[in-house]
């Protein structure tokens, strides 16, 4: 039976429930708890659950220093000011140093939805990734979200974790979720779609409406992109003949442009293509409307598809 | 050797001119780096170091020592020699400040100096982190298992993020946490006052909530006296706000912002000693 929960609120359960066997957890907000559901966490462990305001600068700090103090801190707000507004104190007191913090942000991309352009990061994945140590996880649906939190949890080193608004459907995965190794949900051979986050479900969708033309598609989950699974996007490349990246970010620096990376390294150029926002910033609507403008659904994925594919012959 | 030592006003003296000569030959050695600032919170850090602080050298991971962090980590150079000095690694080190492959890098890197608790020097973080720290000590038990210590530059109180800090320690009631001010009244382009005037100090970090002492930051005496009190507070963090001389020791670099971010030439580094004898 399929459910539909978002990513935040799978990982705010989770949360909370790993505090039960884990006693150095330690959970950290900046005065957005209810929006990021680390407020289950506080409920149950209000002693290690600290909200510094509205403080994204000082909030990284906090982690970092229970961090080198042996805890686990979690740190959590929306992406934006995660990574944004704290970008060098993500760099300077967590990448560099190394140390064991886990940001876990949430209202990601553009699916926050009506707040527009101000709440809508679509930089994060790229600034968080171009940073040495840190690992980046981007979860496709709750139950991932909540796998993902507790392997997080268990990674030693810096992790950003990049979680949703939206309630999400979720996506049917018979291979395993391990951190770093991309997921083959459609084994197709005519061309590949890499996606992550809410990309991945609009990808299968696309991937659905294709198969009735007679299009096998490969749908990869990529919900690890740093480090990137380059041997599933070269496998993808040589038996395929096409890539296809989709994902709720800029397409300047996101899943779009790693995968561009590996492919232009390896040679042997295959017609690509990169959905995402494309260099412009949102604006408020509804996540489908914008999905929609902004040419990132099923629809745009398919016809992407179909021009790669005429790309081939 | 383990640490706290009985403050032995002699000995600490003779410490602080050994420190600042390691600090004048380690920045003529190196050819850049920060003098001005790095002699002016020799006193602070010998205190802290000799006497203050519960640490142990032969053993820097030991989990109930005391934390140090330097927030203004372009005093790299009096860290290192304190470092060193109290047995974290060996002397012959220090001459290797600022070159490749050397365990002291410009500015403090936890991951290659032994005793250094948190990379620093992009202004304004360390306190954030000692935050982190001191709650972290109180976790396990009501009583902290040990205290935390920042010193933070005058101008680098500057930046937002040092009293989005100073906030969030008063909330969190985080008695165990002790800031400590250089207040030598000069930044790089110039004073305190006219860059960006932080008076009333004592009255603003008062209003968000802390414990304020004021000390001669020269005057051991004086600088363990206010330790000594802070270590009495149990309700709100304690800032020492220190009343230093940039440069302090050296006559001719006193007092000038424009020490702040060069090295002595070799001329220089020998008059310096001299005055440092």
């Amino acid at each position: 039976m399929s459910g539909k929960i978002a990513t935040r609120e799978a990982y705010g359960k989770m949360l909370a429930e790993l505090g039960e066997t884990c006693p150095d957890l330690v959970v950290l907000d900046a005065d957005l708890s209810c929006s990021t559901k680390t407020n289950i966490f506080a409920k149950k462990f209000p002693e290690r659950f600290f909200n510094v305001g509205v403080a994204e600068q000082n909030l990284i700090g906090w982690a970092a220093g229970l961090a080198v103090s042996g805890k686990v801190p979690f740190a959590s707000t929306f992406a934006v000011f995660a990574t944004a507004r704290a970008f060098d104190q993500v760099r300077n007191s967590v990448a560099f140093p190394n140390v064991n913090v886990k940001i876990a942000a949430s209202h990601a991309g553009l699916s926050v939805g009506a707040d527009g352009a101000s709440h809508q990061s679509i930089e994060d994945i790229a600034l968080m990734r171009i940073m040495p140590n840190f690992t980046v996880v981007v979860p496709a649906d709750g139950p991932q979200a909540a796998l993902a939190t507790r392997l997080v949890y268990e990674h030693r080193g810096p992790v950003y974790l990049r979680l949703g608004r939206p309630a999400v459907e979720d996506i049917p995965a018979s291979v395993p979720f391990v951190l770093g190794q991309a997921q083959i949900l459609r084994r197709g051979t005519d061309a590949t779609v890499i996606a992550c986050g809410t990309m991945v479900r609009e990808s299968l969708l696309a991937a659905d409406d294709l198969g009735r033309e007679g299009v096998s598609v490969r749908v990869i989950n990529m919900h690890t992109i740093k480090p990137l699974d380059q041997a599933a996007v070269l496998e993808a490349a040589r038996q395929t003949g096409a890539v296809i990246t989709a994902e709720e970010h800029t397409i300047i620096g996101g899943l779009g442009s790693a995968v561009a990376e590996v492919l232009a390294e390896a040679g042997g150029a295959v017609p690509f293509r990169r959905l995402g926002v494309s260099d412009q910033f949102g604006e408020s609507g509804e996540p489908e409307e914008l999905f929609e403008r902004y040419g990132i659904n099923a629809r745009h994925i398919a016809a992407a598809v179909r021009a790669a594919l005429a790309g081939k012959r | 050797m383990a640490f706290p030592k009985k403050p032995d006003p002699a000995f600490l003296a003779k410490q602080a001119v050994v420190i600042r000569k390691d600090i004048v030959e380690m920045l003529g050695t190196a050819g850049s780096g920060h003098t001005g600032g790095s002699l002016s919170c020799v006193d602070l850090l010998v205190c802290l170091y000799f006497s203050e602080m519960n640490h142990d050298p032969q053993n820097p991971a030991w989990p109930q020592r005391d934390r140090f962090i330097l927030s203004k980590g372009h005093a790299a150079p009096a860290l290192y020699s304190v470092l060193a000095r109290t047995g974290y690694f060996p002397l012959d080190k220090l001459c290797t400040l600022r070159q490749l492959d050397s365990i002291l890098q410009g500015h403090p890197d936890m991951n290659k100096t032994p005793g250094v608790e948190m990379s620093t020097g992009s202004l304004g973080q360390g306190l954030s982190v000692a935050c982190g720290m001191a709650v972290a000590a109180g976790l396990q038990s009501k009583k902290a298992a040990y205290r935390v210590y920042a010193l933070l530059g005058d101008g680098e109180l500057n930046e937002g993020q040092v009293w989005e800090a100073v906030m969030s320690a008063a909330h969190y009631g985080l008695s165990n946490l002790c800031a400590l001010v250089d207040h030598n009244g000069l930044q790089i382009d110039g004073a305190t006052c006219q860059i960006m005037n932080l008076d009333p100090l004592p009255d603003k970090w008062r209003a968000f909530g802390w414990h304020v002492l004021e000390a001669n930051g020269h005057d051991h005496a004086a600088i363990l006296a206010a330790l000594a009190k802070a270590r009495l507070e149990k309700e709100r963090p304690t800032v020492i706000l220190a009343k230093t001389v940039k440069g302090q020791g050296v006559s001719f670099m006193q007092n000038q912002a424009g020490w702040h971010g060069i090295a002595p030439s070799l001329e220089q580094v020998c008059s310096a000693l001299e005055e440092l004898k």
